[in-house]
C-alpha cells in the first residue's frame, strides 16, 4: 500500500508542477525516479520531523502540495504542534502520509507503533484524514488528496493486504462504502480492518446472521448524515479498528450514535485495541489476535451482542 | 572562547531618535487598549522591524499578497506590539485597529495571525516554528526568478527550541542565500537572563557551525543595522543571520532588563500615562 500510494505521488507530480515530496530519512531507493526527474520537487531532509512539517506548511503557503512521508508515529507524535499551527491553523495544503498505522510495525515495539494517530489528528480543525482499505483503493483515492484546501493525513497499512474494494467504483472523498450488504449486524471498518470485518461477517453466516460492513476511508470529514442513515437500520453495530479504542473510528460513530434518536433500540460496542502499550512483539496478526482482533474473535463477540438484542 | 560580545543589559545604546519614540507610543496605545502584552519584547524589536520596514523589505501595503514581496516572518510572535505598530504606519491598516488590541472584535490578538492581520506572513507565538516556515518560503521562491527573500525575526529564547536547530541545519544544506535570520539578543528571557535559564554562548559560533554568515549588531542602532542588512546575504551561497544585541524594554528604564515587564496584564491607565512620561524622559 505504502508503494502504491508513494508510486502515485510520482505520478501525479509528473502532470501537476504544484506537487513536491519531502522525506524524512526514509528507505534508500524510495522514489528514485521522482528524485531522478524532478530534482527540485524532491527533499530528502533528515531526521528532524518538525522541521519538515514546518518547512512544508511554508512551502504550501507559496503554492506547494506538499506530500510528507515517514513513519506515522513521528508524523503525529513527534511533530503534532507542527501539525496543529503550521498545517490546520495556516490550512496549508500538506499531505501527511504516515507508514505503519496500527500494529505494521509489530515487531518494533511501542515507539513503532500509531495505535493512537486517528485520535490525534480527529480533533485538529481542518484536518482530513483517510485510510484506504487496500492498494486498489490507494490508487483511486490519491489523485483526490491534491486539491482538498486544507492538510491531509492519510494512514497507510501493511503492504500487500488483500482487496477488499471494488475497483469498477469510484472513489469520493467522505463517501461510506457498503462493501457487504446484511441486516443484523452492521460492522463498521476502516483501513485494512475491512477485510476481518468481511471475514468475521463470513463466519456469522453458519450462525444465521446476516451482517453488513462498511468501509469508512473518510473518518474526517465524517458523513454523519449518510452513517445515520444506515445506523438507523441495523440493531447490532460494532465497529472494528486497528486503533485504540479510544479516539477512532469507535469513537466517532459512538458520537453519532449518542446525538441521534433511533426509533429502536441498539446495541454498540468498539473493538479496537486495549487502552495500554503494546507488551509483545511478534507478527502483525500475532500481536492482534493476542489483543483479540481476529475474524473468529469479532465474530464471537458479535453473535454475542445479536443474541443480547434478541432477548 | 566565546566570541559574541555580552552587552550589558544597561549598556549605553545611542538614544532614540523621534521615530523610535514615536513608534513605541504607539505601541503604548495598543497596551493601555489590550490593557495587557510583552512589552519588553517588543520595545526590544523597534529598532530592527523599523529598519526593515523602512529601508529594506520590498512590500506594498496596498497589496499585501503581492507576489514579488519581500516575506517577513515574526518567529518571536510575542513581540507582535511592535510588528502591529509599524504594519499600521505604514498602511497596512489603519492606525484605529490598534486601540483594539486583544479586543472580542479586534484583529490584532496577543500573537500575530496570517489572514486576520494584512502584512503578517505566518501565524506564531508557539516559539521555534517560523524558520521552518521561512525556509520552505525561500526554497519554493528561488525557484521562481524575481521573487523576494525571507526574513525571519527570531528571540534569543527561542533559541532553546530545538526545533530552530533542526530549521538551521536545514537552512545551510540548502545553502539558501535568500533567507536572512535575526536575532532579538537581548539576553532576557521570561524567567531570567538567557544566562541563567539556559546560555546561549558563544551565539556567533553556533550559527557558524550551523553554517550560517553571521554578523552581529547594536539592534538599536538604526544606521548600524541599515547597513548590515543592506549587505545580506552576507556570503554568497550561505544563509545570513544578524544577531542583534538588544535591551528588552529598551526605551523606558523601569522596563530595561527587567524580567517583570516580558509579559503584563491588568495595566491601568495610570501605569502607561507614567511610561509615557519616563519614554518621553529618556
Amino acid at each position: 500500500m505504502r508503494k502504491t500510494c508513494l508510486d502515485s505521488v510520482y505520478e501525479l507530480a509528473k502532470q501537476d508542477d504544484r506537487i513536491v515530496f519531502i522525506g524524512s530519512d526514509i528507505g534508500a531507493g524510495t522514489l528514485d525516479e521522482f528524485k531522478s526527474e524532478m530534482p527540485e520537487r524532491f527533499f530528502m531532509e533528515g531526521i528532524s520531523e518538525a522541521h519538515v512539517v514546518g518547512m512544508a506548511a511554508g512551502m504550501a503557503l507559496e503554492g506547494r502540495i506538499v506530500y510528507i512521508n515517514t513513519i506515522a508515529t513521528f508524523l503525529t507524535r513527534r511533530c503534532f504542534e507542527q501539525v496543529v499551527l503550521d498545517c490546520c491553523l495556516h490550512k496549508t495544503r500538506v499531505r501527511l502520509i504516515g507508514s505503519g498505522g496500527g500494529l505494521v510495525y509489530a515487531p518494533l515495539g511501542p515507539t513503532h507503533l500509531a495505535t493512537e494517530d486517528i485520535a490525534i489528528m480527529r480533533p485538529l480543525p481542518g484536518m482530513t484524514i483517510l485510510a484506504a482499505a487496500d492498494a486498489e483503493e490507494m490508487k483511486r483515492m490519491m489523485p483526490h488528496t491534491v486539491d482538498i484546501p486544507g492538510p491531509v493525513y492519510i494512514r497507510l497499512g501493511r503492504g500487500g493486504d488483500p482487496v477488499v474494494t471494488d475497483p469498477a467504483q469510484p472513489f469520493e472523498l467522505g463517501k461510506l462504502y457498503l462493501l457487504k450488504p446484511g441486516k443484523d449486524i452492521l460492522f463498521i471498518t476502516t483501513g485494512t480492518m475491512s477485510k476481518m470485518a468481511l471475514d468475521a461477517a463470513d463466519l456469522l453466516k453458519a450462525q444465521a446472521q446476516d451482517a453488513a460492513v462498511l468501509h469508512v476511508p473518510t473518518l474526517k470529514p465524517l458523513d454523519t448524515p449518510g452513517l445515520q442513515a444506515l445506523l438507523a437500520r441495523f440493531p447490532v453495530i460494532l465497529t472494528l479498528e486497528e486503533h485504540s479504542r479510544i479516539g477512532g473510528l469507535g469513537s466517532a460513530v459512538a458520537e453519532v450514535l449518542a446525538e441521534t434518536s433511533f426509533l429502536s433500540p441498539k446495541l454498540f460496542t468498539r473493538l479496537g485495541l486495549p487502552d495500554a502499550f503494546c507488551e509483545n512483539y511478534g507478527s502483525q496478526a500475532s500481536l492482534m489476535a493476542k489483543l483479540g482482533l481476529s475474524a473468529e474473535r469479532v465474530a464471537e463477540q458479535a453473535l454475542e451482542l445479536a443474541q443480547r438484542a434478541a432477548v | 572562547m566565546p566570541t559574541s560580545p555580552i552587552f550589558p543589559s544597561k549598556h549605553p545604546a545611542p538614544g532614540l531618535d523621534r521615530r523610535s519614540r514615536d513608534l513605541r507610543v504607539q505601541i503604548l496605545g495598543a497596551f493601555r487598549a489590550g490593557r495587557r502584552g510583552h512589552l519588553g519584547s517588543a520595545f526590544s524589536l523597534v529598532e530592527m522591524l523599523r529598519v526593515l520596514y523602512d529601508h529594506v523589505l520590498r512590500y506594498d501595503a496596498a497589496s499585501p499578497l503581492w507576489e514579488g514581496r519581500d516575506r517577513m516572518i515574526l518567529s518571536k510572535g510575542h513581540g507582535c506590539l511592535a510588528l502591529y505598530a509599524i504594519l499600521a504606519d505604514k498602511g497596512f491598516f489603519p492606525a484605529a485597529e490598534l486601540l483594539k488590541f486583544c479586543h472580542l472584535e479586534g484583529k490584532l490578538g496577543g500573537h500575530p495571525e496570517r489572514g486576520k492581520v494584512p502584512g503578517v506572513e505566518a501565524s506564531t507565538g508557539s516559539l521555534g516554528h517560523g524558520l521552518s516556515l521561512g525556509i520552505g518560503m525561500a526554497l519554493t521562491l528561488r525557484t521562481r526568478p524575481g521573487s523576494g527573500r525571507v526574513f525571519v525575526v527570531d528571540s534569543d529564547g527561542e533559541c532553546n527550541e530545538g526545533s530552530l536547530w533542526e530549521a538551521a541545519l536545514s537552512a545551510s544544506k540548502h545553502r539558501l542565500d535568500n533567507l536572512t535570520v535575526l536575532v532579538d539578543y537581548n539576553h532576557m528571557q521570561s524567567y531570567s537572563t538567557t544566562a541563567e535559564v539556559l546560555d546561549l554562548e558563544p551565539m556567533g559560533d553556533k550559527w557558524r557551525a550551523f553554517g550560517f554568515a553571521v554578523k552581529e549588531v547594536d539592534g538599536h542602532d538604526v544606521e548600524a543595522l541599515r547597513a548590515n542588512l543592506a549587505s545580506a546575504p552576507f556570503e554568497p551561497g550561505r544563509p545570513s543571520v544578524l544577531i542583534c544585541h538588544t535591551i528588552k524594554g529598551r526605551g523606558i528604564p523601569e522596563l530595561e532588563g527587567n524580567a517583570f515587564w516580558h509579559h503584563k496584564n491588568k495595566v491601568t491607565d495610570e501605569e502607561v500615562d507614567a511610561l509615557l512620561v519616563a519614554l518621553e524622559e529618556a
